[in-house]
């Protein structure tokens, strides 16, 4: 602080921030409301999950029988099992090309990558629903005119009746890959350029050969991002409604297909119920995720520390 | 940084030597780390991109679908959905503005007056971000349902009120949906502005208000703009929150796509409609863009 200031209030708020109380007092208000506002919502929907009576927007005692509604629905239980494959799927395969884009576009030229960067962006602003629609279209397309080939060199190789592809969970796959792969690139490329480069240098000073460097120094620091990639990919793949409503094969609906087409048909507890299990394994997945992190920002800010003491 | 390439392997990196097979090697291992990411831009983006913009000079087949032509029907057709492209724009510019309205006073009391329950306050603002969209949007359904606020205001002898399926549902969906993407960039700017300064304008003789005005609000512009396309431009794709609390009512750009691919299967003047919708959001990008570089060039100038 500067000196000829007034001291800071006994909170250890500086002087210059000591308002008015009636501003405190304002802001401190209009938080309580906006956390209301954001929480009394998601709240309900876990209360009336617990409902014992047919319709949601009634609590009549609490019981838990739409859960086990919900565990016995053969359709919901398929459709959560299809979002997990997809969701896995799509995790896995955007962190693995983003991660190895985003390592690759360091040793690019300049111009190659601007060009990957503005098709990033573009990837990442185009709305849902058009990116639903046109690969919808392409599916269509390419299907249409891979399979009478398929059929062509079955039926010449004597194999009998030819495979044909269509859209199923892998064209959902296919589709979310796109959007969250630059999702990845984006974080990946954000923590390269933030990393200190004097640690690789130091390994090649060490002999150390490029792929132990890689795994031994550069990796342990990208994976704040790549654990946030992945995470962020599995949440918006299992989250998705609009994509995968396009590109969905026939019968084979995720979880948010699925809830919302109970939404159309009408409102039970059920949806809460599978609403709150859903938002118990994201919120445990979160504190999970918050403990690591702590625990490694703790541990990042020890090693710091000592290099920095010779100086 | 001397005389270092000389005694290790050679690498690509500038600056080090390198023989004319390593350098290829490197480069076809460049090309093979780029394949897949370049084959899903070109095979999930640009092919697609490019078909979309094809068909959206084409004519609608008889039984749906396309048949190859080249017109601009579709286009000069669009003002028959204009309804879908104001509403989409006017919700998401007052969507905008209301996030703005509600996430600029708590990003700012986060970052200065929040103290020690920081922390946690910034989690509880980021949890909803990560819950489902779709149970969100859900939980206001029940909300405003007739079995939710109308029946209570019902009884409380304020007469039979509808709130579901009304612009005001939307727009409430809206800013519930999309508030912690305002409040996210807004806190950074925030936090990391620079308190010295506003204890210099506090010096100075300025009022509480003009130091927010000529002071707060200039420096966190950066954060401001971001927060605003944040918004803005996801608002403007909606299909989820007008689908379940507009209840056809309130028609977004997102619900006329489905309504024209799924329904009537134009798949031609579908096809222009996302084109436009697509310009739309470049435009407003390319104009955040260009706000954000003036931006930057005032800022440069105030240093000197």
């Amino acid at each position: 602080m500067s000196q000829g200031t007034v001291p800071g209030t006994p909170s250890g708020r500086p002087a210059f921030d000591r308002a008015g109380r009636w501003v405190d007092r304002l802001l401190r208000w209009h938080a309580a409301l906006v956390f209301l506002f954001l929480y009394v919502p998601i709240s309900l929907v876990v209360m009336f999950s617990f409902n014992a009576g047919e319709r949601t927007g009634e609590l009549r005692g609490l019981s838990l029988r739409w859960y086990a509604h919900a565990l016995d629905d053969r359709f919901a239980m398929a459709a959560l099992r299809n979002s997990l494959v997809v969701g896995a799927w799509t995790s896995i395969l955007a962190t693995s090309f983003g991660t190895i884009a985003a390592l690759a576009l360091q040793r690019t030229p300049r111009t190659v990558r601007a060009a990957f960067d503005a098709i990033t962006y573009i990837a990442i602003i185009i709305p849902g629903i058009v990116i639903g629609i046109a690969t919808l279209i392409f599916f269509v397309n390419l299907f249409g005119w891979l399979n009478p080939w398929l059929d062509f060199i079955w039926t010449s190789a004597g194999l009998g009746t030819s495979p044909t592809i269509g859209t199923g969970l892998h064209t959902i796959v296919a589709s979310h890959v796109l959007f969250t792969m630059a999702i990845v690139m984006v974080l990946v490329r954000a923590r390269l350029a933030g990393m200190d480069r004097s640690l690789t240098d130091a390994s090649f000073d060490l002999f150390a050969p490029p792929l132990r460097t890689f795994v031994q120094v550069t990796l342990p620091q990208l994976w704040p991002a790549i654990i946030t990639g992945a995470l962020l990919a599995f949440t918006f793949s299992f989250d998705d409604y609009v994509i995968a409503s396009f590109v969905a094969g026939p019968g084979q609906p995720t979880l948010p297909m699925y809830v919302f087409a109970s939404i159309r048909r009408g409102i039970t507890p059920e949806i809460n119920a599978i609403a709150s299990m859903v938002l118990a394994v994201t919120v445990t997945a979160l504190v999970i995720v918050g403990v690591v992190y702590r625990r490694q920002a703790r541990q990042g800010r020890t090693d710091e520390r000592w290099p920095s003491t010779p100086q | 940084m001397t005389a270092r390439g000389s005694a290790r392997e050679p690498t690509d990196r500038a600056g080090h030597r390198q023989t004319a097979p390593a350098r290829w090697r490197s480069h076809i291992v460049t090309a093979l780390l780029l394949g897949p990411t370049s084959a899903c831009y070109f095979l999930l983006l640009l092919a697609p991109l490019v078909i979309l913009i094809i068909f959206s000079f084409g004519a609608r087949a008889p039984e749906g679908g396309y048949t190859p032509a080249f017109q601009l029907d579709n286009y000069l057709e669009l003002p028959t959905r204009a309804t879908a492209f104001t509403n989409a724009l006017w919700m998401a510019a007052g969507g905008t503005l209301l996030c703005l309205v509600v996430g600029y006073p708590l990003a700012y009391y986060l970052a200065t007056r929040a103290g020690t329950k920081r922390t946690l306050l910034l989690v509880l603002v980021v949890v909803p971000f990560w819950t489902s969209f779709l149970i969100r949007t859900y939980a206001w359904l029940t909300i405003l349902g007739n079995n939710g606020i109308p029946a209570l205001l019902d009884r409380a002898g304020a007469g039979h009120v509808v709130l579901l399926n009304t612009p005001l549902a939307v727009m409430l969906g809206i800013v519930y949906n999309y508030l912690p993407l305002m409040v996210f960039p807004l806190y950074v700017s925030l936090e990391r502005l620079d308190k010295r300064l506003l204890e210099a304008s506090k010096d100075l003789g300025a009022g509480r208000l003009a130091t927010f005005r000529q002071v707060t609000i200039p420096l966190s512009a950066a954060g401001l703009l971001s927060g605003v396309m944040l918004v803005f431009i996801p608002i403007m794709g909606e299909y989820i929150i007008p689908a379940l609390l507009g209840g056809g009512k309130v028609f977004f750009i997102g619900n006329a796509l489905v309504d024209l691919f799924l329904q009537s299967r134009n798949w031609p003047f579908g096809s222009a409609a996302a084109i436009v919708l697509i310009l739309v959001i470049l435009a407003s990008v390319s104009l955040y863009l260009w706000l954000g570089s003036r931006g930057q060039v005032r800022r440069d100038v105030s240093i000197l």
